[in-house]
């Protein structure tokens, strides 16, 4: 029999499990400037892609799992645990800590399941679909201003707004956690880019600013 | 770069959205009866319009859904946003020859 006993994560995969930009952790690490912007990748997160009418009984259940669904463009619902993000009029992205998915002891993709039930909508787990880049500091905003389009300023885009755009031309739900903190979500594919793209546009931070 | 109002989304940059076409065509009510010809036109035969046109639009990087807009071929000058299937929003103004 195989040396199963070797595998030692919570489910015997967590420690061979590599993140999308787990090769660029040393360079995060490196390119962040301390006081003025940091990056890093947030991996693993649960994620469960939720397609329902939120005025129907089965959104209404789907609501009472994940502590509410989000109206509009820009809301976010949940908790403090999971965030439920408005990616259309009827589809949500639910993002959830590691732990909460199924095969690590949690019930989250289960009871989202039995929750919707046999009515029309979609229960997907797209945990593997995209990783997380946390980038704050007061210079966040204005790293991301080099490659977003949108108003980023504070007094349109409050904390606690989730947005599907573009960042450095690629697509990315930008998640604002706080005055200075920002979670871009960008797809497993993209996340060598979008890491780099944004190392390079924090690069500047690092020098003394020119009078 | 044309500034888009998604009806979901609000203004984004043209950028985040897909092209599709013109707006209206009816799919026929009964294919089989199309001559060779007509069917032909139903596919592939669309209208040039110089001036106020009404087309098909996705916001593909926000929220993935389809509306319509009528758009001026000339000036860019968007002059409405309505939802699919709804009717023809009015003309703003007239068409230029």
């Amino acid at each position: 029999m195989a040396n199963t006993a070797a595998f030692t994560g919570i489910n015997g995969l967590r420690e061979i499990r590599r993140s999308p930009a787990s090769h660029l952790a040393e360079a995060f690490d490196t390119g962040s400037v301390q006081g003025t912007v940091t990056l890093n990748e947030g991996p693993f997160q649960t994620m469960v892609g939720v397609r329902v009418d939120r005025s129907s009984e089965a959104g209404a259940r789907i609501a009472s799992v994940t502590g509410g669904l989000p109206e509009r463009c820009g809301d976010v619902g949940g908790t403090e645990r999971v965030s439920v993000l408005w990616l259309g009029p009827q589809e949500f992205l639910v993002v959830a800590p590691e732990d909460a998915h199924d095969s690590l002891g949690g019930d989250l993709i289960g009871s989202l399941k039995s929750a919707l039930g046999d009515a029309a909508g979609q229960v997907v787990d797209l945990s593997a679909n995209r990783t997380t880049f946390e980038l704050s500091g007061p210079r966040a905003r204005a790293v991301l201003e080099k490659g977003c389009a949108l108003d980023l300023h504070p007094r349109t885009l409050k904390p606690g707004t989730a947005l599907n755009t573009e960042v450095g031309n690629i697509p990315v739900a930008l998640f604002k956690t706080g005055e200075e903190s920002f979670r871009l979500f960008p797809r497993a594919s993209f996340a060598d880019y979008l890491g780099r793209w944004l190392l390079d546009a924090m690069r500047e931070f690092a020098s003394p600013e020119v009078p | 770069m044309l500034l888009i109002s998604c009806p979901n989304c609000g203004p984004r940059d043209e950028t985040e959205f897909h092209y599709g076409g013109q707006a209206h065509v009816p799919y026929p009510e009964n294919p089989n009866d199309l001559t060779d010809r007509e069917w032909a036109e139903y596919l592939f035969y669309r209208e040039n319009t110089k001036g106020t046109f009404a087309e098909r639009w996705v916001h593909s990087t926000g929220c993935r859904q389809w509306f319509n807009m009528l758009r001026d071929t000339v000036t860019y000058d968007i002059q409405a946003v309505y939802q699919m299937g709804g009717a023809a929003a009015r003309r703003a103004r007239p068409t230029r020859s």
